[in-house]
């Protein structure tokens, strides 16, 4: 372990962040508390962590269904998100939005997204933008193993290559296309075999490991942002959840022990062991990152449950930018 | 002195484009052979020569892609023009135009700002069959979000293409392919048409004909027609479809007490309906016959110009649905 200490204790505090972001979401998902669809990101935490890690503040990011972990990791405000979910005036997007489409421009993150593989032709949008503003900017598109099976994933690779985009291709690859195994969907057992089929290089991470995902990401990012074109990173990784909301209506899909299997391999507590062991930080230390986050994510529910839901008169405000919109 | 200049419909949209390209550099243009080509209406021609292959992009046929260049590039600051090289192709985009273009804004809260102009061209009449000559306006007229524009002449087309690419919001400008080449007077310099304003081409007293694209110039001959029988057609070109010059519309109603729309797309749930809705509506008490639909049968676009020209509709159509209205007086 090379990195920094300060830069692993980012990582830790960013996929601390998203996990009790997202235990809490799936606590308020289970008591009704929360409306709509929910896809957790719990067990994914290096992925977003370890990519955003590596990027700088005004780099843009795409993100997917389950999107919440990369805002989150982007920077994103709990009392924003927490609001957002709940449907409240005060969230990310008015409530207009929800959990599948919660975003930040500011913080460059342009979008959760309910259409699986449609982020990837926005990102390469937005490094294309930033190549012709030459301020340097990377984008990144986050995207899961089953939405490469979509033409939106293939279209926005070939595009990004043909034009030597600076863009990383983050897929985050958790073995199942919701409830369907990858192996029933897909004839190549590696994501990364598709990155030669379009000339860029792909390399393969262990989704678990947030080092291993960073430095794939930094030398990803520095290959954009230095003007060498786009990569594809593979880190294989797992949803702890289900692929909506924790229980899922009880559907079996997955073995038990596939599930604990994983678990064991949790990004977080891996991260902290090592930490540990390796004398860079102290048990007590974790402890009060965890305290300290805590305490965030039940200020934001308190904040959410405590605003006003946006009222009728805001449905068509917004539709169109100074205009309220056809009759 | 009245500037008498003539260019052509393509032309008309290429000065728009060259215009804005020339005053703001955050403007730029991709799509199929649009580059060293020029697009293959020749509507970008000679852009790229202008502007460098960083302005004018050549993309791959990837119409997903195209479209979602332009929505992430426009949602992180520039003003992307993306061309559909046909208007049959958008349903190979609609994802990007309808579930990201169009609601992206809405979805985020109002926090984000979309200046896109996506460029295709529709319309039959060139014998290119049922894939390349539909006009699927209503379509993306119904998606909130969305602001649909069809010229139906060189003038309309410099100042409407102008103000589609001035817009903050994601626009459809639908260029006709068979006026592509009709010449009209468009002055030199940049000048720009507000979206959701209507034109009225022709006053008359007796009869409304809304008529866009090329439909409109059909109107203006079936017009010439009926005033040899004495009736006086007034016709409005509501030249943007989304937002719709209801105002214009009514207005013209009220005084002509019979309506008569007109489009070339397929009549049934065509936006012919939604004209003829509104018109019942909201002048219900000043019509004196009911407001007629003429549109296209319930077919695909034929291929055989013996099939293709009793398909879509034209100046004698027009002429026998407004006998026929005026028949029920």
């Amino acid at each position: 372990m090379d990195l920094p200490v300060h830069v692993q204790l980012d990582l830790h505090r960013r996929m601390v962040r998203i996990r009790l972001f997202e235990e809490a979401a799936g606590r308020l998902a289970e008591s009704n508390r929360l409306p709509g669809f929910l896809h957790l990101y719990v067990g994914e935490e290096a992925v977003a962590a370890g990519v955003c890690g590596a990027l700088n503040d005004d780099d843009h990011i795409t993100s997917t269904h389950r999107g919440h972990g990369h805002l989150v990791a982007k920077g994103g405000d709990f009392n924003r998100m927490m609001a957002e979910l709940m449907g409240k005036a005060t969230g990310y997007c008015k409530g207009k939005g929800g959990s599948m489409h919660i975003s930040d421009t500011s913080l460059g993150m342009l979008g959760a997204n309910g259409i699986v593989g449609a982020g990837s032709p926005i990102a390469v949008g937005a490094a294309f933008a930033n190549r012709y503003r030459g301020r340097g900017q990377v984008a990144v598109a986050f995207f899961g193993d089953g939405s490469t099976n979509i033409g939106a994933f293939h279209e926005a690779a070939n595009m990004a290559c043909a034009l030597h985009l600076p863009i990383v291709f983050a897929c985050e690859n958790n073995e199942y296309g919701e409830f369907t195994p990858r192996d029933k969907t897909m004839a190549i057992t590696d994501i990364v075999d598709r990155a030669a089929g379009y000339g860029m290089p792909g390399v393969i991470v262990d989704g678990m490991d947030v080092i291993a995902v960073h430095e794939a990401a930094v030398e990803a990012v520095e290959r954009a942002r230095s003007g060498g074109g786009p990569s594809l990173i593979e880190a294989k990784t797992y949803r702890f959840y289900n692929h909506h909301g924790v229980q899922n209506l009880g559907l079996k899909y997955r073995s038990d022990d596939e599930v604990a299997m994983w678990k064991q391999r949790d990004p977080i507590f891996t991260l902290e062991d090592r930490m540990i062991e390796n004398k860079a930080a102290t048990r007590d230390q974790f402890d009060a990152i965890w305290a300290e986050l805590r305490a965030g994510i039940e200020a934001a529910i308190a904040f959410a449950d405590e605003s006003p839901y946006p009222t009728p008169d805001q449905i068509t405000v917004g539709v169109y930018t100074s205009m309220s919109g056809a009759s | 002195m009245a500037d008498e200049r003539k260019l052509a419909y393509v032309m008309a949209f290429n000065e728009a484009v060259k215009q804005q390209m020339e005053v703001d550099s955050s403007v730029f243009c991709a799509g199929e052979d649009i580059g060293a080509f020029g697009g293959v209406f020749g509507t970008f021609g000679g852009l790229q020569a202008k502007f460098g292959a960083d302005r004018v992009v050549d993309t791959p046929i990837s119409e997903q892609a195209i479209v979602g260049l332009g929505v992430g590039a426009a949602v992180t600051g520039l003003r992307p023009i993306v061309d559909l090289m046909f208007m049959d192709f958008i349903c190979v985009a609609l994802d990007q135009i309808v579930n990201q273009a169009a609601k992206l804004k809405y979805m985020f809260g109002g926090d984000a700002v979309l200046p896109l102009t996506i460029t295709t061209a529709g319309g039959g009449g060139l014998s290119a069959a049922a894939q390349h000559s539909q006009s699927l306006e209503a379509l993306l007229c119904h998606i909130p979000g969305l602001k649909v524009v069809m010229p139906s002449n060189p003038y309309d087309m410099k100042g409407l293409m102008t103000a589609c690419i001035q817009e903050n919001n994601p626009t459809v400008m639908i260029k006709h392919k068979r006026l592509l080449g009709m010449t009209g007077h468009v002055p030199e310099e940049s000048y720009s048409i507000p979206l959701g304003k209507g034109n009225i081409v022709r006053p008359g007293k007796d009869v409304t004909i809304v008529a866009y694209a090329r439909m409109s110039n059909e109107a203006l001959i079936a017009a010439e027609e009926l005033a040899k029988d004495g009736i006086d057609c007034e016709i409005i070109d509501p030249r943007t479809l989304q937002p719709l010059d209801t105002d214009l519309i009514i207005s013209s109603v009220k005084k002509t007490n019979h309506a008569v729309v007109v489009h070339e797309a397929v009549r049934f749930g065509g936006l012919g309906g939604e004209i003829a809705s509104q018109i019942q509506e909201l002048a219900f008490d000043y019509l004196d016959a009911p407001v007629t639909r003429i549109g296209a049968p319930f077919s695909p676009v034929p291929f055989s110009p013996a099939l293709e020209q009793h398909y879509i509709p034209d100046s004698k159509t027009i002429v026998q649905g407004i006998r026929d209205v005026m028949a029920r007086v």
